[in-house]
């Protein structure tokens, strides 16, 4: 009878005390510190942040310290403090063609204007565990190369020259971005509003589902046009002004997938594209996104939907992880009431049942006496 | 740090205005289509999606400083879930909060129907898991958004069929649909269908919130709400065999609590303020001497 | 804006906007779910004429960018009132009346026929536009017997200054159900709710 307790507050209040105790630990350990967290789990803030969907470092590493390193706890946590934030505006769209770049990679071209760079990557580090990560090893300073003025456009506009690589999108410019945080879902959903979702999804949910339409579930041809990964300027329209207003630059990892051909009698042939946009350095989410993008794409595109991939109700509908845990999560809180009413029924059928079986014996008995 | 002042900062009942202005519509739009669920743009919550952020953002678009709020999951006040949103609007609304039904203006619930008649100046707020009645026979929101907006509502009536084709029951128990002014099928969220009855011409209204699903829907006072049933399997409720073993209540819903791994059981009150005042009032149930409070 | 905002634009919005808005929301829940019940709201605001309180008050409550509103003509050509809106709730006016979440009617003769607002679809029959009927008082009129959900039995109300034909234009709306626009009739003794549910029923020997 854990729910029909009387003091539940008290039950309530100890089991916060001692969630706080175990969050501290040993007290003899020093106290992480929210810059050590931003500075050195970096991804992990950039995670939370992405999947939280508000772009504030310190209050994302808070969100992971107080969920002790739980992610979608985090998440969560993040998300309803964002949901309280009251809106003054919305931000131009960023342009990514001036990011500062950090890494840039293409898996379409070996040379490019602006170059590929490497970056921070473990890409082509060894697994191996690193024993001097155990204490506090000097770390010496990376050789940098100063920016200059080098451009690096797009590898999608570059195909885009030629005319290789379709539209960007279909959406007239005057199309106000939909917001799914203010508007309630509708499907089917216009990309706009079903790139944000797919932003805010989860990561192993659409890393699962991106992987499955390379395995052939949907497969689309995927080649990785571009990744980027640098900092972009957030500007702001203020009509008393007249002109955009930069708030600040944010980091973002951007991930243009290039895909399958497609042409008719009336058109060309042209590649199509998938998008993944992100917060902060994941490029694993970006890139997971842009194929589940594209596969979204099958009606726009004509194509067959037959896998889970291109189904948009499905996808959408699952692909957020704050709702996924609370729903799993919250058949933990009692349903004793409906499993009371379900053991009346199972109970009355089952005595119907044996009433039955022995009105048969009782029959078949007569049959037996009278023959 | 930058954050540390301004961070504790929440509106009254935690919604800002915005948000709240945004589900007060909805509400009024419901209450306009009884039983129609209309999509809402949930917020995310302090507490998790599917334990009740439906019906805490009705209750707190709704709340105001004048209202004294009761909250029951299962039917009783002192479920920890219970506990846990009570103090919630304690703390963001600085509401009174009783666990007296006729006391209450506001009562949000889970899985449960008061025993006692509520009145006209009361609303009750129901958390809602899955709005939508037809889910279960049809997955996608596009396909049964059509299936409302034609009235075909066959599929529901072939499913009841079924159960009893193939266990002479009906074998819903909970969730029981029910059709509201004889046109909109609705989830009646997961209280028992010892409850459904309650619901027709209720002198309360009803609100429906569905946090994750994104969905708010409503029943006006003194609204027709039927079960949906057969000519020849009518809806009935359950009935148990023996009366509250705490207050000797008959008629109402009660929880089965067992006693020992021996088949010992004891059957008491779901609705623990009913119970709690029939016991005041002198009732007194078989079992009333050696039950005394359960313990943790 | 610079040329209609004069001060008065500024001024009249609700004091205490979170609980002055709850107050005036609880009312108007009341009255779209207890049709005829007649509902008092304090009104906290102070709009410019011919705009009442207690309209404002509904306005400050319910508008915001998200809706748009209809306004009828003679709203529209008083620049303070359009201000005062705009500045007190920033709600974008609506071209028409089937764009407008709301509709603000100054008066009974200027209530356009029902079916040029938005009457939701039958998918989604809650996009439909609430119309917020400004009439000289709702006791003292002819009475209409008010039926449906919300109403116990029967339910009459009095309004002064309904158009002429309302009451075929609302059993035309009633017929429409799941569609069809709801009205909320606003005085300065309070407010009526009539959503698309309620009847009007014919009265003995009465002319509507």
């Amino acid at each position: 009878m854990y729910v029909a307790v009387k003091g539940g507050e008290a039950a309530i209040d100890n089991a916060h005390r001692l969630l706080a105790d175990r969050r501290r630990g040993d007290r003899s350990v020093p106290a992480m510190q929210i810059e050590q967290i931003i500075e050195q789990l970096g991804l992990a803030v950039d995670r939370v942040m992405s999947e939280g969907s508000l772009y504030d470092r310190e209050l994302a590493a808070l969100a992971f310290k107080q969920a002790r390193g739980d992610m979608i706890e985090a998440i969560f946590i993040l998300r309803a403090y964002r949901t309280t934030l009251p809106r003054f505006g919305y931000s131009e769209p960023v342009d990514s063609g001036t990011m500062q770049i950090e890494r840039r990679i293409s898996a379409t071209y070996k040379d490019l204007p602006g170059g590929q760079l490497l970056g921070p990557t473990f890409d082509y580090t060894h697994r191996l565990l690193d024993p001097g990560l155990m204490g506090d090893e000097a770390v010496g300073t990376p050789p940098r190369r100063e920016a200059g003025d080098r451009q690096a456009p797009r590898v999608s506009d570059i195909l885009a020259h030629e005319g290789l690589i379709e539209n960007d999108s279909d959406l007239p410019d005057d199309h106000p971005a939909g917001d799914l945080t203010r508007e309630p879902l509708e499907f089917p959903m216009a990309r706009d509003v079903r790139l944000q979702a797919l932003s805010r999804g989860d990561e192993g949910f659409l890393l699962a589902l991106g992987y499955s339409t390379q395995r052939g579930f949907a497969r689309s041809h995927p080649f990785a046009g571009e990744i980027r990964i640098g900092e972009v300027e957030v500007e702001i329209d203020v009509p008393e002004l007249g002109f955009s207003v930069c708030l600040g630059r944010i980091q973002v990892t951007e991930c243009q997938m290039v895909n399958q051909f497609q042409g008719s009698s009336k058109s060309p042939p042209q590649f199509t594209r998938g998008y993944g946009l992100v917060f902060g350095q994941s490029e694993r989410k970006a890139m997971a996104m842009s194929l589940v993008d594209r596969s979204l794409r099958a009606s726009e595109l004509g194509e067959d939907i037959t896998a889970p991939a291109q189904d948009e109700e499905f996808v959408i509908s699952h692909a957020d992880n704050v709702q996924a845990t609370g729903f799993v999560e919250h058949l933990k809180l009692p349903h004793y009431v409906d499993f009371q009413a379900e053991l009346d029924l199972v109970r009355r059928m089952r005595a119907e049942f044996l009433a039955s079986q022995a009105g048969d014996d009782v029959a078949d008995n007569g049959v037996e006496a009278a023959q | 740090m930058k954050h540390q002042q301004d961070l504790a900062t929440y509106n009254f009942a935690y919604l800002d205005e915005q948000t709240k202005r945004m589900i007060r519509r909805a509400i009024l739009k419901a209450i306009a289509i009884p039983g129609y669920q209309v999509p809402f743009a949930s917020r995310e919550m302090p507490m998790p999606y599917g334990w009740g952020t439906g019906g805490v953002q009705v209750t707190a678009s709704v709340l105001g400083p004048d209202d004294t709020l009761k909250v029951i999951d299962q039917g009783a006040d002192d479920t920890t879930n219970a506990v846990s949103i009570r103090a919630f609007f304690q703390k963001v609304a600085n509401v009174a909060v009783t666990t007296q039904t006729g006391k209450a203006t506001i009562i949000q619930t889970r899985h449960r129907i008061p025993e006692e008649p509520l009145s006209e100046n009361q609303v009750l707020v129901y958390q809602v898991p899955i709005p939508e009645p037809l889910r279960f026979l049809e997955p996608r929101e596009t396909e049964t958004r059509k299936m409302h907006a034609l009235e075909e509502y066959g599929l529901m009536h072939v499913k009841l069929y079924e159960d009893i084709a193939r266990n002479g029951h009906i074998a819903t128990t909970y969730a029981y649909p029910v059709k509201v002014m004889g046109r909109y099928v609705m989830d009646p969220s997961p209280t028992p269908k010892f409850d459904n009855p309650k619901m027709h011409q209720c002198a309360a209204l009803q609100l429906f919130g569905a946090g994750r699903e994104k969905r708010i829907y409503a029943i006006p006072p003194y609204t027709q709400v039927v079960s949906l049933d057969f000519e020849d399997h009518p809806f009935e409720v359950q009935a148990f065999d023996e009366p509250c073993a705490l207050c000797a209540a008959s008629g109402v819903y009660l929880d089965e609590v067992v006693l020992d791994d021996r088949g010992g059981r004891m059957f008491v009150c779901s609705d623990t303020d009913f119970c709690e005042k029939r016991r005041e009032s002198g009732h007194v149930g078989a079992m009333s001497g050696q039950s005394g409070e359960t313990v943790q | 804006m610079s040329a209609v905002a004069s001060q008065d634009v500024f001024r009249g919005g609700f004091a205490n906007p979170d609980f002055d808005a709850q107050m005036v929301f609880r009312q108007i829940m009341n009255a779209l779910a207890r049709p005829g019940t007649v509902c008092m709201i304090d009104a906290f605001t102070e709009p410019p004429a011919p705009l009442s309180p207690c309209t404002g008050a509904i306005a400050a409550t319910l508008f915001d960018a998200d809706t748009e509103i209809w306004l009828d003509p003679l709203l529209l050509e008083r620049q303070e009132v359009v201000g005062w809106l705009t500045f007190q709730t920033a709600a974008p006016l609506a071209e028409t009346g089937f764009d407008a979440r709301f509709a603000l009617v100054s008066s009974g003769d200027l209530l356009p026929p029902l079916e040029r607002f938005a009457q939701g679809t039958q998918e989604y029959p809650d996009r439909s536009t609430t119309i917020i009927l400004q009439l000289d008082s709702l006791e003292g009129g002819v009475p209409l017997v008010l039926a449906g959900p919300g109403i116990k039995d029967r339910h009459v109300i009095e309004p002064v200054g309904l158009p002429p034909r309302f009451v075929e234009q609302w059993a035309a709306n009633n017929s429409h159900y799941p569609r069809g626009v709801d009205i909320i009739l606003v005085a300065d003794d309070g407010l009526i709710g009539l959503p698309r549910t309620t009847r009007i029923e014919p009265t003995d020997g009465q002319e509507a």
